[in-house]
């Protein structure tokens, strides 16, 4: 499979595909990350995950559509903009599942996969009935276009860049306010004993809340980033789902660092195999490697070492 | 006092007769099928359809909610519009069509179920419905059970065949064979890089492109070939592959959503469609609603129609589709072929002159329709369509510019030999 290629050819496709599976990385990050703070703070299994993103990306619609309309000469900077309200939107839905639904049933993690994929299912409906069936495309500006030449073969598209940089900006972020901030003690302090923290003065529910309404805003910033690269339509949410669950429990559900590597290592395997072979192929052969590593390592790659 | 009772004597009687005679160059204007001629039930209906004096009931059977719901709005939609202007024009055979609409909710099962209840509860005399082949393989047992009639719009892959069902879209060489030899002529291509999504459909046509291209064009090859899964959004590996392999044309056959990702990707990779040839039988103005003019321009696509052909049916088609679903609708090629359905139906049974049907499916072949906003299409032997392949260009606005047509009607030949 290698004969075909030339030495030079092989070194530009392994740059290539690294930056390919950079990108991917970076994808996986940004779906990722809102369920590992729901799922591995609370143990919540949040099967609207991939609904929260595309609210996100119509929010980003939207604002497109708004700015074309209304305010022409600053669209190239709408992007920013529609970030912002896509985190304030789907936060927003967010803390109002998590105090109609999900407040009721924490501890009962099977229930809130039902619960959740119901509400998936009311979202899908609604996005349909407010949109429409047909996927909508969202504008991007000119500079997110195109990409920059490195070499004469290497070539890295600049919205690639883009998703980059914005994955590590809010890990960077997340980590920030999980690790050194006031509230990120709190909500670890919750997690691992909600009696005590509550007995302390912590006001558990409001952490709750809190941090149900940051995954869910996470989520609708990464579905902002999505319009770049996928669709948008009122099912779209359901391509995302299962890879994102693949990343958070391969990673090891409470760890942030375990989301990371875990992204890092699915997606460079699978860019790399899906140059060599088909993309079936490639996804099966990831998704093999995953369920033998799972069974040696079932905690997933890095678990929190918790007494019980 | 008087005067008022020699009116409530007088005027009633005469208004009556003014009226009356009124009526008379009124009534020998109207139809001739629209009343007193039209054929007595007993005599078109000799299997219990469900044909009154005044109204035939037909089904509607398509996914209007989950996944597929994104493609098949736009088939009910020109369903509808044919229903609509068949009954303005006096019906068929002298009865109003009315329509039964089911949903097959993208789920196969659900397809026959639903087929079913039309065919057995509501006793419909002809069915236009289904999307994906699987929800048509799924209802054919059904159909030729229960004796139905499916009017069934998609282009689709070939290899069937069924008294029981008429194909309004093309099989896979009515597409692809023309298309292929048009850019091989014109663009001078040697070199093709076959993608597809992983399932029937695209796999079947990649093969018999395979075929043509290497059996039948003069020293052409294909360099790769390549498939993924449904609702795939990571192509840049497969783009990365097309720039060192460098091939003269790209043929994809990705279909839904994952197009978004596949043209946002390929233009943000720096390939340029005005230099780089890009053919594709999947896309339609439909699915450039999602994608964006500005990533699919300059790409071409090998239908038999596009919504901006220029011939007088289809201005008044798309007229009478903006009109009744809104200005900002786009028609793509299934929309066309679904709108065949019903007309196609009416001509039938009008020719066999009974709605039975084993007379319509015997009725079939030779059914001409001059209205077709494609232009022309005549029903072959087969149960498929004599129609044109054409060539689009895509445009900025979304919609495709015409390059190439054939000039006669492709033959259909759903079971092409030395193909398979």
């Amino acid at each position: 499979m290698f004969g075909d290629y030339s030495i030079g050819d092989l070194g530009a496709i392994f740059a290539m595909q690294g930056f390919a599976g950079l990108i991917l990385f970076s994808v996986y990050v940004l779906m990722a990350l809102g369920l590992a703070i729901i799922f591995g703070q609370m143990g919540v299994i949040n099967m609207a995950h991939g609904e929260f993103m595309i609210l996100g990306a119509y929010v980003t619609w939207m604002t497109s559509s708004a700015f074309q309309a209304y305010l022409p000469s600053l669209f190239p900077g709408y992007f920013f903009v529609a970030m912002i309200l896509a985190f304030i939107a789907a936060g927003a839905l967010g803390m109002l599942v998590e105090w109609g639904l999900i407040r009721h049933l924490y501890k009962r993690p099977l229930d809130t996969l039902l619960a959740t994929w119901g509400l998936s299912l009311i979202l899908q409906q609604a996005y349909r009935s407010i949109f429409g069936a047909r996927e909508v495309g969202v504008e991007l500006p000119q500079w997110m276009l195109g990409s920059k030449q490195i070499t004469d073969t290497i070539e890295v598209p600049i919205n690639g860049i883009f998703v980059m940089c914005l994955t590590f900006l809010i890990t960077a972020a997340v980590a920030y306010v999980m690790y050194k901030s006031r509230w990120g003690r709190q909500v670890r302090a919750v997690v691992q004993n909600r009696v005590m923290a509550g007995a302390v003065g912590i006001n558990t529910e409001k952490v709750d809340r809190y941090t149900f309404g940051l995954g869910c805003g996470i989520a609708g910033i990464a579905g902002s980033a999505f319009t770049m690269i996928g669709s948008t339509g009122p099912t779209s949410g359901q391509l995302y789902i299962v890879d994102t669950f693949l990343v958070v429990v391969f990673g090891g559900a409470a760890s942030l660092f375990g989301t990371i590597a875990s992204a890092f290592s699915i997606s460079q395997a699978q860019s790399t195999m899906e140059f060599f072979m088909s993309g079936s192929m490639a996804k099966v052969l990831t998704l093999l490697a995953i369920v033998a590593i799972l069974m040696v390592r079932p905690q997933g790659l890095f678990a929190l070492k918790v007494r019980k | 006092m008087a005067d008022d009772k020699d009116q409530g004597l007088h005027s009633p009687f005469r208004r009556k007769l003014l009226m009356g005679m009124a009526a008379i160059p009124a009534m020998t204007m109207l139809p001739r099928t629209s009343f007193a001629q039209a054929p007595a039930t007993s005599v078109v209906n000799t299997t219990g359809l469900a044909v009154t004096d005044t109204e035939v009931t037909v089904g509607i059977l398509h996914s209007v909610t989950g996944t597929m719901a994104i493609s098949e709005t736009g088939s009910v939609q020109a369903e509808k519009l044919a229903i609509e202007q068949i009954n303005a024009a006096g019906g068929v055979l002298g009865r109003k069509i009315k329509y039964i609409q089911e949903d097959g909710a993208s789920d196969w099962p659900n397809f026959a179920e639903k087929a079913k209840k039309l065919l057995v509860n509501d006793k419909c005399a002809a069915v236009m419905g289904c999307w994906t082949s699987a929800s048509r393989k799924a209802v054919l047992p059904v159909f030729e059970q229960y004796n139905g009639m499916l009017y069934y719009p998609t282009f689709y892959e070939g290899l069937e065949q069924s008294k029981n069902v008429i194909y309004t879209g093309q099989e896979a060489t009515q597409q692809i064979i023309a298309g292929l030899d048009w850019v091989n002529k014109t663009k001078n291509a040697k070199s093709f890089y076959l993608l597809g999504s992983d399932y029937i459909w695209p796999r079947t046509s990649n093969k018999i492109a395979r075929k043509h291209i290497e059996n039948h064009l003069q020293g052409c090859k294909v360099v790769g070939e390549e498939y993924f899964p449904l609702g795939h959004t990571q192509f840049n590996s497969v783009i990365n592959k097309i720039k060192l392999t460098k091939p003269d044309v790209i043929y994809a056959i990705i279909v839904g959503g994952s197009n978004v990702a596949f043209y946002k990707q390929l233009k943000a990779a720096g390939i340029d469609l005005s230099k780089q040839t890009l053919l594709t039988i999947s896309v339609t103005e439909d699915e450039i609603d999602g994608i964006g003019g500005e990533n699919i321009a300059g790409a071409f696509a090998c239908m038999k129609y596009f919504q901006s052909l220029d011939n007088p049916n289809n201005k008044a088609f798309v007229a009478a589709f903006k009109k009744m679903w809104g200005e900002k609708t786009v028609i793509g090629d299934v929309t066309q072929a679904a709108y065949l359905g019903p007309w196609l139906w009416k001509l039938t049974v009008e020719k066999a002159g009974s709605f039975d049907i084993d007379k319509v499916a015997a009725a079939s072949p030779g059914v001409e329709f001059k209205g077709a906003p494609e232009g022309y299409v005549r029903v072959h032997e087969n149960h498929h369509l004599w129609s044109k392949t054409r060539v689009g260009k895509a445009k900025l606005d979304g919609q495709y510019e015409l390059v190439y047509e054939t000039a006669d009607l492709v033959e259909p030949d759903p079971f092409p030999k030395g193909y398979q």
